[in-house]
């Protein structure tokens, strides 16, 4: 697979992964705002799902968005394990969002330079959406932190827990290298130390602790394929619709 | 009148479907008109990629050039040029106001969280207002409060 179809791959599976997840708390928010903040960000996330797969049908050749969203195969997607967890309580959906919104940014905000024209132009685009799911985030980490001290307290055991899967984002595929000496993305170490940089910031702020995990804890593997015991059910859970019917309609 | 004049006045027909106020022209999502006899080329850029609305108004624009003679419609959505809230034009903005959406404030580049500290209120016109959620009804609206008639209302985000 192409240096580019693969990084296009991860991010849009990253994107209707999360999206999906992110739904899931349509309907059970704690509170109103919070109910309809998940569930525009799942609509955003879906959107960029959407749009990146729309790029590797377009310029690559590959089926059309439904088709690689709703009839690829577990091992055929390429999310990050954190991507793929169930939601949770809300303090771990609440990092989750906090550590995965804060690399994506990142990763657009990068992009926008990048010599692949169609997805630097959708980079600008959604590197302003992706600042309102921040905005959420920090706004969350900010005053769970300085709550009480069960909020705080929740929020650092999320941390601690979320931390090794969050690493597994920047999983190095071999080829970055590729991506890297023909302008595409600037890779993901990159990437990762300009997240650990932002992030740290933030949490320090707040008041928490930077969690540090040894290089043999960090979640590896779905870049490659392979995936947590969480990504079956709930593509077998997205897909009910379109396997019962393929040609169904809203 | 030329082609892409007619064209532009047809379009001022076809309304967003989340703003029945607003129009594909009025919301500054048309980013191309290409048109002759035998084939016609709308380009929109969406004002978020995962707007729901979007392949609705491609369709109503397609309808109402077919209805009007245009031959070989095609409408395409792409992102080469970005829609920001700031395309959207002066009258547009008046019309959000008196719809009771607190229009988008100017940003010139980037948002930052200080420009969405600043939105007047619809209802009285207080400009003591706050955020509540960047997040509201549709993706392009937040939800604010206006601490001087104590009501909520909704603002388009800046973007």
């Amino acid at each position: 697979m192409s240096a580019t179809k693969e990084l296009l791959f991860k991010m849009a599976d990253d994107a209707l992964i999360i999206g999906h997840r992110n739904s899931e708390w349509t309907g059970i928010g704690p509170i109103l705002e919070e109910d309809l903040a998940f569930s525009s960000m799942a609509q955003d996330k879906i959107g960029h799902a959407s749009a990146l797969y729309n790029i590797l049908h377009v310029h690559f050749g590959e089926a059309d968005a439904d088709t690689l969203g709703f009839k690829r195969t577990e091992k055929e997607f390429k999310c990050c394990h954190l991507v793929e967890l169930p939601i949770g309580e809300y303090d771990f959906s609440l990092v989750r969002h906090f550590l995965f919104d804060h690399a994506e940014l990142l990763r657009y905000e990068l992009l926008v330079n990048s010599s692949f024209a169609p997805l630097a132009s959708l980079a600008k685009k959604v590197k302003g959406e992706i600042k309102y799911h921040v905005m959420h985030a920090d706004t969350w980490m900010k005053q769970l932190a300085n709550g009480n001290e069960e909020s705080k307290a929740r929020m650092q055991s999320a941390l601690n827990y979320t931390w090794p899967f969050a690493l597994g984002i920047f999983e190095v595929t071999a080829n970055e290298q590729e991506l890297f000496d023909t302008k595409i993305f600037e890779g993901e170490v990159a990437l990762k130390n300009l997240w650990l940089e932002r992030v740290a910031a933030i949490i320090t702020a707040a008041g928490l602790l930077v969690p540090s995990v040894s290089e043999d804890k960090v979640a590896y593997g779905g870049r490659k394929g392979f995936h947590t015991e969480f990504l079956q059910p709930m593509l077998t859970e997205m897909t009910e619709v379109t396997s019962i019917d393929s040609n169904a309609e809203w | 009148m030329n082609e892409e004049q007619k064209i532009l006045a047809l379009l001022q027909e076809v309304k967003d479907p989340e703003i029945p106020v607003l129009s594909v022209i009025d919301m500054g999502i048309i980013s191309g008109i290409q048109s002759s006899e035998a084939a016609t080329e709308i380009k929109m850029t969406p004002t978020f990629v995962g707007c729901p609305a979007i392949d609705m108004m491609k369709n109503q624009i397609a309808e109402k050039l077919i209805q009007n003679g245009y031959k070989n419609v095609t409408v395409l959505v792409d992102f080469e040029t970005q829609w920001t809230s700031d395309k959207m034009s002066p009258e547009a903005k008046m019309k959000l106001e008196k719809f009771g959406i607190a229009p988008p404030t100017e940003i010139h580049g980037d948002i930052s969280e200080e420009m969405l500290n600043r939105a007047r209120c619809p209802h009285c016109g207080s400009t003591d207002t706050t955020l509540r959620s960047p997040f509201g009804s549709t993706l392009c609206r937040a939800i604010r409060f206006c601490f001087s008639c104590k009501q909520g209302f909704e603002q388009f985000k800046p973007i």
